[in-house]
């Protein structure tokens, strides 16, 4: 399959939901052909800007730009055909089957009258293949376990396009021989040309696959910039607020971060009367 | 293997449809022969086939004729008809509702139409009239229970919407409760109407509790092209109902304008129960029922299931129909709306034990 390597870019973008307002003037640009990796503590506001960048939200100010065009202004199916995206924690469907669910993925490349035709199943079967789920295709969506969802979603973005995907937490269930596998698999397509920019908690696997890291706190960007000069003790200790080492990785060298036990802001027991 | 399981799914569904094909066909046959006046299968197979122009009927009683063809042929397409449309429309309701108690008649839908269809009688000066003869010359009929069909969904879920929640995540109770609140201040406006002006008051019953009696093939031709348009509007965007079914957020990410493709679908399905209810009254639970057994065989993936509703509902309401005028002795007739509801109640009141438990 072929792809066509996309940018994405927020101007000055601030937005959220029906009013309230989580992120606040945010400007970066993901260069078509990049791997980014997006980090933050819980409630920066990571699955918020996934979700604008998929156009899914409306911004408040600023706008987000695919390729230089105003995102806003993209008809739903153009928009989906360009970008694929793997949401965080779903609840399967039930009464589908996986083929079925990945099949849906194809749904903004059909036509207005025809059904879905020989080239999308064939789509499905390659996204099947290559994320190694043609075991469980005819299962039901509901049976499956979390990790296996995951990679069935996965499978389905892929099947939607391979221009550029946006993940949240993608992984996040996988086990570690799953995950190593499924990063493994977007290295692999982001050589053969596909934007990537990965939501991620796991601050060691966002340093050994993402080149370049993009730190969210509290809906603004504190960090951004190439993993290997910004993945430092201090930067790290600023954003989570807790004590860790950065050690080199034995294998690749990557930047790798430590946790110290004891180091949490806990309250001490003694002042919980108060 | 994998390509085993998906042949093996395939057949299956395949095999359901042939099933159900075949049994309606079967059962509008037998229904054809029942009656207060029963016919030899051999001469009501003679009558249908000089019907179709198969074989010659110079030797047929025309009265014979008459009672199979004109009577029971009719009745039989049109129960088949209305169940078809009423179970497509359920299917409809609550694949976009993402709710298993919706149903045409649960929310509210058919009173809305019953309402209409009331107040073209009592309005229409020319409509008491004729419709105490039951005359569908009067098109305008059919175009108020639309109306009536729309501006109820819009109240019920206008009401749905002040108790909380979007289109797509609204509680199923809170829904069904906005429904019966619908419902029961349409009916006590049809009370209202039906009081105001006696000389209507059979026909009005007639909308209240649903029946076929002294339906012909004339009804079938006034209900026909409203339930194809409703049916078209539900078949261009058939795949959008298994994105619905994800919910919203995932349906807009995989390319799915998910306000517009919820509003086109719950107008098919408007115009279908619309249409049912313009020409045979409010016959509840045939939408609530057939959706959920068809679920449990053939999956939720709506390619199979709305076909295959279709073929069910028109086989449980002709199944109900030929109960409501042969139950009774000396051919007396129940009004089919009371046969669906006594299947249809205890089934109700099962999912709603079932969808409150799986909640907690």
């Amino acid at each position: 399959m072929n792809q066509t390597p996309t940018s994405l870019r927020a101007v000055h973008l601030s937005c959220g939901y029906s009013g309230k307002p989580v992120l606040c003037d945010i400007n970066i640009t993901i260069a078509p052909g990049e791997f980014v990796g997006l980090c933050g503590p819980n409630g920066a506001g990571k699955t918020t800007l996934l979700l604008a960048l998929s156009g899914l939200l409306t911004p408040h100010e600023g706008r987000i730009e695919l390729d230089g065009a105003d995102l806003a202004t993209l008809p739903a199916r153009q928009r989906a055909r360009r970008i694929s995206c793997v949401p965080q924690k779903i609840d399967a469907p039930v009464g589908f089957t996986v083929r079925e669910l990945v099949l849906m993925g194809r749904y903004a490349h059909t036509g207005l009258l025809a059904g879905y035709g020989p080239d999308d199943h064939a789509a499905v079967d390659a996204a099947l293949a290559q994320t190694n789920t043609q075991d469980l295709a005819e299962r039901q969506a509901v049976e499956l376990s979390g990790g296996e969802l995951q990679r069935v979603l996965l499978a389905r973005a892929l099947s939607q396009g391979r221009n550029i995907l946006l993940l949240d937490e993608a992984a996040s269930a996988m086990d570690m021989g799953r995950r190593v596998e499924a990063y493994d698999l977007l290295a692999s397509l982001n050589k053969a040309g596909t934007t990537v920019l990965s939501a991620l908690h796991d601050l060691n696997l966002a340093a050994l696959y993402c080149p370049r890291l993009i730190f969210l706190k509290a809906g603004r960007i504190v960090l951004d910039g190439a993993t290997t000069e910004i993945f430092t003790e201090s930067n790290l200790k600023d954003i989570y607020e807790t004590e860790l080492r950065v050690a080199p990785h034995p294998v690749t060298g990557a930047p790798q971060a430590h946790l110290v036990p004891g180091a949490g802001r806990h309250p001490a027991p003694g002042n919980l009367g108060n | 293997m994998a390509a085993e399981a998906k042949q093996s799914i395939l057949a299956r569904r395949v095999l359901w449809g042939l099933l159900l094909l075949a049994l309606c066909l079967v059962s509008a046959f037998i229904a054809c022969t029942l009656g207060s006046y029963p016919t030899p299968a051999g001469t009501t197979l003679r009558v249908l086939g000089s019907a179709l122009g198969l074989t010659s009927h110079a030797d047929l009683d025309p009265s014979v004729r008459v009672v199979i063809v004109d009577i029971r042929l009719a009745r039989v397409c049109l129960s088949m008809l209305c169940g078809a449309a009423l179970a497509v429309a359920g299917t409809v309701f609550q694949g976009v509702l993402r709710n298993p108690l919706a149903d045409a008649f649960t929310l509210g839908v058919s009173g809305g139409a019953a309402f209409g269809a009331s107040l073209a009688i009592l309005t229409g000066a020319a409509g008491a009239a004729a419709f105490s003869g039951l005359d569908p010359s009067t098109g305008t009929l059919p175009v108020f229970a639309l109306a009536g069909a729309l501006a109820a969904l819009a109240a019920v879920l206008g009401l749905g919407r002040l108790a909380g929640g979007s289109m797509g995540a609204m509680r199923r109770e809170t829904l069904v409760l906005a429904g019966i609140v619908v419902s029961t201040f349409l009916s006590a406006l049809i009370s209202l109407m039906k009081s105001l002006d006696e000389e209507s008051v059979s026909s009005i019953v007639f909308w209240i509790m649903g029946s076929f009696q002294g339906r012909g093939f004339e009804h079938v031709r006034l209900a026909l092209p409203y339930m194809l348009l409703g049916l078209i509007l539900i078949l261009w965007r058939l795949r959008e109902l298994d994105l619905l079914a994800l919910g919203e957020t995932q349906a807009r990410l995989l390319g799915l304008n998910a306000t517009r493709s919820r509003l086109w679908l719950l107008i098919g399905a408007s115009l279908l129960s619309g249409a049912a209810v313009a020409v045979s009254g409010v016959i509840g639970f045939v939408g609530l029922v057939v959706p959920h057994l068809l679920r449990r065989v053939l999956g939720a993936g709506h390619a199979a299931l709305v076909p295959a509703s279709a073929l069910l509902g028109g086989l449980l309401l002709l199944w109900s129909d030929v109960l409501a005028r042969s139950i009774l002795p000396g051919g007396a007739e129940l009004p089919v709306g009371v046969v669906t509801a006594l299947l249809g109640g205890p089934f109700f009141c099962l999912l709603l034990g079932k969808s409150t438990g799986s909640r907690s």
